[in-house]
């Protein structure tokens, strides 16, 4: 390791780097070690320490895991090296720090505020922001064509560089924000010529509701209820990961039965979850039969969730050290029933969409992201796995049951949008499987363990992950010893998959466009936030 | 088989003892005016109600329930609403032929609606190329397309625009075809005549095989000729919105949506004039009664029970299929519709040469 | 030139398999579910969580003690307790007693955490479901019955 990284032992322990030391840190790990993968990078405001950056790495060959945070102490004009050329995952994620932090990035071509308007004043989740700074603006945002960007120079200083987005003669159409094929608000600039696709600029941040900064502000208990608003396909596992973070850092082991609870709970939201991607896939792609089926059958999912927990896409049902209730009197017949009447409504799928020319022919071959591009922008889920790269949470860091039941990790090596639907399909397969191995032997015992009323971290930091419907949903904590956390970070699983969209609708059609949207399979309030 | 033309023939000869004969095919054209528009709006109201329920079976759930018994006065509501909203005129358009598209859209679909055979006697535009002018007045709907995309000043609406134009212009290729396939087994274009000659046959059991393709060309090619799934490339709504017709409201936006039902439904009455027999009830040579019951039902009746089917079977392939792509729509014709149909044309043409038919 | 002709019956085949399923489709009994209609019939999970409510016994006495719980432990500020303290009729101590208690249905995001608190189990969730109101203020509600 580098003689200037200081080993900080609080929590899941972390290397503290000097900014000065940084770049050359990550390019040998980058480069030598193996270390491709950028799990999360996310914005920090030390107070007196200054402004820096936290980097969870992962080498994908070896699964080895390392931890970095470097600092800026200078907060009025606080800059970081940028390392979007080694993890391209970084170009949103140094966005985002911008953004909140108002880290300079040295390097990045394009720094943009990405959630927050243009003209947004100050950075809200330093801790010495003025909330009044920004009263609300009826006032229309302008349409920014040009993108700024800090170029090193010889010296050591830096100059801000301007560079132009989009030329005047382009044909620039808006998709989104309000648009049926975007999933929410979420907004594309898309330059085209004639049908075929130039280069897109991606807007986010029309449902950003701050929700890492009320965290904050927040008991633990209390920031519960956010996870469950995020992705709002995958409120089991996200509020899983909370839990499961929380719990780590108190040191709270959870009974079995509570560990069983949550592993059908996760399967089942995935059910859910992927059954909804078929379904909007092929209303996107016109077959608006495959979209009721879908529906109808995930319906079938949300009444056994509904019955335990009392919500259907908000379920509130995970809490720190158990869950809210305990299963359903009729919850295990009912799920054995839902996977027997499953397993042949899958061949309807395949019948009408998968099988079906017009289906195939528009996404063989479409929007393909290769394996190294997946790693790279950290892609995960089964748009990663779509791709070849075997990005499973529940294989590479199994939690909860996960390493105790058999299931087959679905992969595929075409990264094309047939391959990135079919990753879905097999996976409700799959999930059936796990689900139909632990429903038969839930263990008796506590569903809720005993937890102080008040709770309290220790000081530390932990970063708990979960493969969640659309990839790994992590869960960066920040403790300094009080009741509410000091910073919370989730790491969202669809910022990554937007993040890759430019590179993977270059030269193709509108209608792949949708096509590729609806095969990454993002949702907007997991990007927002 | 009762022949309208009896009632049509005695009120002109009731008019023309009672007024110069000028004037009296004046008043005639007025009055067949008004019934035609009067039976394309209900013709374009029923087609909006089986839409709705035939694709909500489809769909698993059930359509309108709640405005009269079975929902069946939700159309005729909505065409009330329809009438009552604001047109909105877009900054920066052409407002000249923004207005005028529409009218050029549901004007060319009119004249198209005109052309089908109702019942015997009941033919309004009858021509002895019947066929070319039917083929003739739907194009002009193209153009009104056009401009409804290139004058709203949306570039939504121009990208669809410009789909249904390279769209719809290869089609009509494909249904000429299809159409002159029949043609060359009847020898005539007039409708009326087509209709006749289908008497001791449908054409689609005399032409047998190269009937058959034909018909199946016909479809997909006028399926694709009115905008409809899989072939809705310029609505799209999940691309474009809508499409062409984004940036209308009220009853201009009315217009390009009854026009589009109506459109469906010419192309299945033509299709169920060329190869369903038309009005002509099913005749099996050598069975009489059975032949004579079938003639105790009216004409009107058989012609659109076997148009409505044919909606049906269209509506069952856009609620099953998803939509393709601009460059696969071109390949499905040019590489497949019209070589398939040129062949078919040169297979029925050595048919009848050596008189292989029934 | 066979595989173009096989291109096209694999292809009709396909969209052949597909209209078949739409077709049983067509044919089966349609899921839809007629809401207001069925009210009658209408079966709701017994954990469903409609709104928040505090139950009476028959003598119109809740078992909220106004401890404030709830309230500290509330999210988005939903809850508002009013309480005075008046002299108990039996020890004559002065004692907390609750006074009003609004509910807030409309930030309300049904995340347990007040009936976690509770100690008494004097708030529970309901199955209503039927919320609608045409004004925002309607939809803040006196729990305790005064």
């Amino acid at each position: 390791m580098e003689a200037a990284a200081v080993w900080s032992d609080a929590g899941d322990g972390m290397f503290k780097v000097p900014a000065g030391a940084f770049r050359a840190l990550a390019e040998r790990l980058r480069k030598e070690e193996g270390f491709d993968f950028l799990r999360s990078l996310t914005g920090m405001d030390w107070g007196e320490e200054g402004l820096g950056c936290v980097y969870h790495l992962e080498n994908t060959s070896t699964g080895e895991n390392i931890v970095l945070a470097t600092a800026d102490p200078d907060r009025d004009n606080a800059a970081l090296p940028s390392v979007h050329d080694l993890w391209k995952g970084a170009l949103i994620n140094e966005r985002e720090a911008y953004d909140f932090f108002g880290i300079k990035f040295i390097g990045h071509p394009d720094l943009r505020r990405f959630f927050l308007r243009d003209d947004w004043k100050g950075y809200p989740l330093r801790k010495d922001y003025d909330m009044s700074l920004n009263p609300l603006n009826m006032e229309n945002e302008g349409n920014e064509d040009e993108a700024p960007g800090y170029e090193m120079t010889p010296d050591g200083g830096y100059i801000l560089k301007r560079h132009p987005l989009f030329e005047e003669e382009e044909y620039v159409i808006n998709i989104g924000p309000q648009h049926p094929a975007t999933h929410g608000v979420l907004r594309f600039r898309v330059s085209l010529e004639g049908e075929t696709i130039k280069k897109i600029d991606v807007h986010s941040g029309y449902i950003h509701r701050g929700i890492e900064k009320l965290c904050e502000s927040m008991t633990y208990p209390q920031t519960l209820g956010f996870t469950d608003r995020l992705d709002y396909l995958g409120a089991m596992q996200n509020r899983h990961a909370l839990c499961a973070c929380i719990e780590k850092a108190m040191g709270l082991e959870v009974s079995e039965r509570i560990q069983y609870i949550r592993t059908i709970m996760d399967e089942l939201q995935r059910i859910d979850s992927h059954l909804l991607f078929i379904a909007c896939l092929c209303q996107d792609m016109g077959a608006l039969e495959v979209f009721f089926l879908g529906f109808r059958d995930r319906e079938k999912v949300l009444d056994i969730l509904e019955q335990t927990t009392g919500g259907r896409l908000i379920q509130t049902y995970n809490t720190i050290g158990g869950v809210q209730a305990d299963i359903h009197p009729d919850f295990v017949r009912k799920t054995k029933e839902f996977i027997k009447y499953m397993r042949p409504k899958l061949r309807e799928y395949h019948d009408i969409f998968t099988g079906n020319v017009i289906a195939r022919n528009r996404l063989i071959g479409t929007g393909v992201l290769s394996r190294e591009d997946a790693i790279s922008f950290g892609a995960t889920g089964g748009t990663g796995r779509a791709s070849g790269w075997a990005c499973d949470v529940r294989k590479r860091h199994p939690y909860a049951m996960y390493g105790k039941v058999d299931f087959q990790e679905i992969t595929f090596t075409e990264g094309d949008c047939f391959a990135r639907y079919m990753v879905r399909v097999k996976e409700i397969e799959q999930s059936l499987n796990i689900i139909e191995q632990l429903v038969d032997n839930i263990p008796e015992g506590e569903w809720q363990m005993k937890v102080k009323p008040v709770i309290k971290l220790p000081e530390g930091a932990w970063y708990t992950a979960v493969e969640g419907s659309r990839g790994e949903f992590g869960v960066y904590l920040e403790s300094r010893g009080d009741k509410s956390p000091y910073r919370l970070k989730f790491r969202s699983t669809g910022l990554p998959l937007v993040s890759c969209i430019d590179t993977i609708s270059r030269n193709a059609k509108i209608a792949d466009l949708i096509a590729i949207g609806g095969t990454l399979d993002y949702v907007v309030p997991d990007i927002d936030r | 088989m009762f022949d309208f033309g009896i009632i049509t023939g005695w009120i002109h000869t009731q008019l023309t003892s009672l007024m110069p004969e000028g004037l009296a095919i004046f008043l005639e054209c007025v009055l067949i005016g008004i019934c035609l528009l009067l039976l394309y709006v209900v013709i374009a109201i029923i087609m909006i109600y089986m839409e709705r329920k035939v694709c909500a079976a489809f769909q698993c759930r059930l359509g309108p329930t709640r405005v009269g018994p079975w929902g069946s006065i939700q159309v005729i509501c909505d065409v009330f609403k329809m009438l009552t909203k604001e047109i909105i005129s877009i900054r920066h358009s052409d407002r000249f032929l923004y207005n005028l598209a529409p009218y050029i859209v549901i004007l060319a679909s009119v004249m198209a609606f005109a052309c089908l055979p109702i019942s015997r006697g009941l033919e309004i535009l009858d021509f002895n190329v019947g066929v070319l002018f039917l083929m003739a007045a739907s194009s002009i709907g193209i153009v009104g397309i056009l401009l409804a995309g290139w004058s709203s000043n949306s570039k939504y609406s121009l990208i669809g625009a410009m789909r249904s134009g390279a769209q719809m212009i290869s089609y009509e290729l494909s249904v000429g075809l299809s159409i002159l396939t029949i043609v060359v087994l009847t020898d005539t274009m007039q409708f009326s005549e087509i209709v006749m000659r289908q008497a001791d046959g449908w054409f689609i059991f005399k032409g047998h095989i190269p009937a058959v393709i034909a018909f199946i060309i016909y479809l997909i090619a006028g399926n694709a000729e009115v905008n409809r799934g899989p072939f809705d490339l310029p609505e799209a709504e999940s691309e474009l919105t809508a499409g062409y017709h984004t940036e209308y409201s009220g009853m201009h936006f009315g217009l390009f949506y009854v026009a589009e039902f109506v459109n469906l439904f010419i192309i299945s009455g033509i299709a169920a004039t060329i190869f369903l027999g038309g009005w002509m009830p099913l005749h099996i040579p050598g069975l009489d009664g059975f032949n004579a019951v079938m003639d105790a039902i009216p004409g009107f009746i058989w012609f659109f029970a076997k148009a409505f089917f044919v909606v049906w079977l269209l509506m069952w392939i856009k609620w099953t299929f998803p939509r393709l792509r601009i460059d696969q729509i071109l390949t499905l014709e040019w590489k497949y519709l019209v070589p398939i149909g040129l062949l078919n044309l040169l297979l029925m043409v050595i048919v009848v040469v050596f008189n292989l038919h029934f | 030139m066979i595989g173009y002709i096989k291109s096209i019956f694999r292809a009709l085949a396909s969209l052949l398999t597909g209209m078949k399923v739409t077709l049983i489709e067509f044919f089966t009994p349609k899921i839809t579910e007629q809401y207001p209609e069925n009210r009658a019939t209408l079966k709701i999970n017994g954990r469903f969580c409609g709104e928040l409510v505090m139950p009476h016994d028959e003598n119109g006495k809740n078992r909220c003690i106004a401890c404030g719980l709830c309230q500290m432990a509330c999210p988005n500020g939903a809850i508002k307790i009013t309480s005075a303290m008046e002299p108990d009729p039996e020890t004559g101590r002065q004692k907390k007693h609750l006074v009003k208690y609004e509910y807030d249905l409309g930030s309300c995001m049904f995340c347990h955490l007040c009936v976690n608190a509770c100690p008494h189990h004097a708030i529970e969730f309901t199955t209503d479901f039927e919320h609608a109101v045409f004004t925002r203020s309607k939809l803040i509600k006196t729990l305790n019955k005064q």
